[in-house]
Parts: C-alpha cells; structure tokens; sequence
C-alpha cells in the first residue's frame, strides 16, 4: 500500500538540497536565510546527504535540484550527483558557473548528472560586477562553452530587476550568441536578502512592460529555438502564487545544517520546530512533524481564504509573505486582492512607480549578501 | 516535430521515462519538471525505445490487449506528445 493509502498524504516529488551557504558571490536579490552564516560549520557530511536523499528517494521523489548558496564550493558535489542518479533522481545543478572546471562537468557528466542551470547576474561587465559585487562575468561566458561543449542544453537564469531589467535587450542577445535553449527571467521574489533591498530591486510598471515588449520580440524571431521564460513580480498580481503548490504538498527543502523546510523561506517562520534529517528519517519529517503539517490542507485557513472558491487553486498564496508583511504566516497572502492587507502590496508597487535611485546612488544603501552581514543580521 | 508512423521514435533529449512505485505509475522526467502518466499513457510510452516506430507500437499493444481497438487513439497519443516535443524521430 502506498504512502497516499496510508495517511492521505502523497510523498515529496521534488527535493532541493542546499548543501552548502557559502558563495564566492553577494548578490542583493539572494534568497538565501538573512542568518544563513548560522549554518557554517555545521554542513551536512556527504554521508548524511545521501542518507536523506535515499530516504526521500524511498517516498517517491524524482526531482532533485543541488543547489547553494553555491553548490561548488564543496568538492564532493560530484560523488553526491553520482549517487543521487543511481537513486533514480532526476539530477539538476544550480550553480552560478565559478568553481565549475572541465575536469569537474566532465565528472558530473559521468556520474549522470542530467541538468545545469547557470545564473547570470547581468550582461553588462560593470552591472553584473556591481550586482554580484564580484569579477566573474568573463568566467560565466567560458563556463557556458563548457556546458554546450558536454552536450548539456544551455539553460540560463537570469535575475531580473530594478536595476538591470532595462538591460533586457542586452541580455537576451547575450544569451543568443551563447545559444541558450531556455532563458529563464524572473523578477527576484522579494524575500530574505531581496527583501531587505527590496526598494532597490522592484521595477516599476512601465519598465516590465517595456521588458516584456523586448522579451516577445525575441520570442518572435527566434520561436523555439530560444525558449523565454519571463516572470513578473507577483506584488504586480491580485492573486497570489500557488506557493510550493501547497505546504508540504510536493517539495522538499533540505538546508546545508540538515533542517528540513517545506520552501527555502521557511526557516524564518516563528513557533515552527523545523525537523533535522540529522535526527529524523525523511518518512517521519514529511508525514509526521507537526511543522509539515500545520498548514497542509485547508483547515488552518483563516477568512477571507476559508470561503473562497480559489482556496483549492493557490493556497492562500506564501505563508513566508504573509509572515513578513503581516506579522501571521496563517494569513491570506497580501498579494491577493481580497485580502484585508492588500493595501501594503499596492503601497509598495506605488512606491515603485515613484523612486528614481540610480545605480551610483544606490550601493551605499544596499544590503550585499555577505557572511558579517549575515551575522550582524542575526544578532539584531 | 513532424510526425511519421514508420519512423523510429526516441524521447527528446533530457525526457527520461521510469516506473515509480511510490507513485504506481510511469513518470516522465525532464529539466525541473515531470508528468504523472495515467496507465495508457504510460503503456504507450514504455515502448519507445529508439527502434519501435509508432505502427510498432500500435501492433504491440495489439498483441498485450487483444480485441482493443487502439490504433487511432495511440496514433493521436503519439503525435501529440510529438508536438509536445516529448518524443521525436532520429
């Protein structure tokens, strides 16, 4: 009998493995935990990674991202992908390219490794250095030959933001002469270190629009050749995002300490006793802790979610949003219209239409991702 | 994709077919995704293999489910997913 048979509950279908905080980058628009340097230290061995990785293979996951902070800042990535594929995972690398040599992809490709996903900060030198407050963007471009040179498809994420979306033209025809197959551009989600640049980060209206102009004439000459993904930010949207498909529904965060998270956010989320695979088997962590299960299902829903017909469609939307804007992570996500708090969405995207910091204003008042910072974050 | 079915189909690069007992059925993978195959689609899809053409195919789930008549629904099936860009000939 199946796990589903059992409880109700299907397993995980998707686990993203953070095996590690440490990156050679800063980028403002990071997701990573505020406090992420909390976790230094105290990474998980590659024994226990590929003890947590079979038990979540045991409830029937497939999906496996690796990814950071930077996932090649430890050098037993390669054994991790090897096994992860004998598991039977569909094995996907997000790296931002630094630390990936040939003798390391060559690895990866023997070991079965199935997808990279390169990121990009920019495609301007100076704005990509200036974002990712570091010199990595000729390495970016050599690591893309190499990615093409072992037959992976070029899969590139790119960032986009305040600060470099009117270079969107710039970047697209970057990614052509790298032949990209897919292109994924997405507004950084305003959480963790976005969150605290936010100001900064968030494009207003006409700039989408004219992103997303430039973006559909790249679709239109180029068709499938060079897929684009173009992402908006959702305080652009009156209703929320079907956040993780749901809590506790189908993915499965793992943290470089071991802590078990239903979405890279949910650390952050005060009075949840987050399980460690260190001490629990991922069966007991998925279908047993309380923190999987508190807002699984409809029944936590407060109003206006628990009377609404899109309940079922997107969840009352991130609990990690609701938390921070609103101070109860139980609340309908202020994104949605009908929600009693909207008005700190549409305070903030009016705020956007109005700021005009430039770019040589703006680094003294940014937040780069950083390990003092980070401490110094988790002491206040 | 043009469809023909007397040529050889394989899956695209990067889509990978496999059994999933957790889940009692065939998923197939690709790039940040996968597809929960309902137990036709799944029939038909095991036997993609990089030799079997689509008529192939139709003839061996003749012979598993004998006085079925299949042929238009897995032809259909078949193009489809070739659309999809799932599938596709050499």
């Amino acid at each position: 009998m199946s796990d589903a048979g059992k409880t109700g509950i299907a397993g995980p279908l998707w686990v993203n493995a953070e095996i590690t905080y440490q990156c050679p980058l800063h980028c403002v628009f990071c997701y990573n935990p505020l406090d992420y340097a909390s976790t230094l230290g105290k990474e998980l061995s590659t024994d226990e990674w590929i003890r947590a990785l079979r038990e979540a293979r045991e409830l029937g996951a497939v999906q496996l991202g690796i990814s950071g902070g930077e996932p090649l800042m430890r050098d037993d990535v390669e054994m991790i992908v090897a096994e992860a594929s004998r598991l039977g995972y569909y094995v996907n690398l997000l790296t931002s390219g630094i630390g990936l040599t040939e003798k390391r992809i060559a690895a990866f490709k023997a070991g079965g490794l199935d997808q990279i996903q390169l990121s990009f900060q920019d495609s301007t030198r100076e704005l990509n250095d200036f974002l990712s407050s570091t010199k990595t963007f000729e390495l970016k471009l050599k690591v893309a030959k190499l990615i093409k040179q072992y037959d992976y498809p070029m899969v590139l994420n790119v960032v986009l933001h305040r600060q470099n979306i009117d270079h969107i033209e710039q970047i697209l025809q970057m990614a052509e002469s790298m032949q990209a197959d897919h292109v994924e551009l997405a507004n950084s989600q305003y959480y963790a270190w976005a969150f605290k640049n936010r100001e900064y980060l968030m494009p207003s209206r006409e700039q989408l629009e004219k992103a997303e102009a430039v973006c559909n004439q790249f679709r239109e000459r180029l068709g499938n050749k060079m897929k684009l993904y173009f992402v908006v930010p959702d305080y652009y949207a009156d209703r929320p995002k079907a956040c993780m498909n749901g809590w506790g529904s189908v993915f499965l965060n793992i943290a470089p300490d071991g802590l078990a998270l239903p979405c890279h956010e949910a650390r952050m989320l005060p009075g949840l006793q987050f399980p460690n695979v260190r001490e629990h088997d991922v069966r007991s962590i998925w279908f047993d802790s309380p923190a999987f299960n508190v807002y699984r299902g409809n029944s936590w829903m407060p109003e206006p979610c628990r009377s609404c017909d899109e309940k079922e469609k997107d969840f009352g939307g991130c609990r990690c949003q609701a938390f921070m804007l609103t101070g109860d992570a139980a609340n309908t996500d202020p994104v949605c219209s009908k929600s009693p708090k909207h008005h700190l969405i549409t305070d903030q995207v009016a705020l956007a239409q109005r700021l005009n910091v430039r770019q040589q204003e703006v680094k003294p008042l940014i937040v780069f991702r950083d390990d003092s910072n980070s401490r110094r974050l988790a002491r206040d | 994709m043009n469809f023909a079915d007397n040529k050889p189909l394989r899956f695209a690069r990067q889509y990978k077919l496999q059994w999933e007992p957790a889940q009692e059925s065939y998923v197939l993978l690709y790039p940040e995704g996968l597809v929960k195959l309902a137990g036709s689609a799944g029939e038909i899809l095991k036997r993609v293999d990089g030799n079997a053409t689509a008529l192939d195919i139709v003839a061996s789930l003749e012979t598993a489910f004998p006085g079925a008549d299949l042929r238009q629904d897995v032809l259909d099936f078949l193009a489809h997913t070739c659309a999809k860009g799932w599938i596709n000939h050499e």
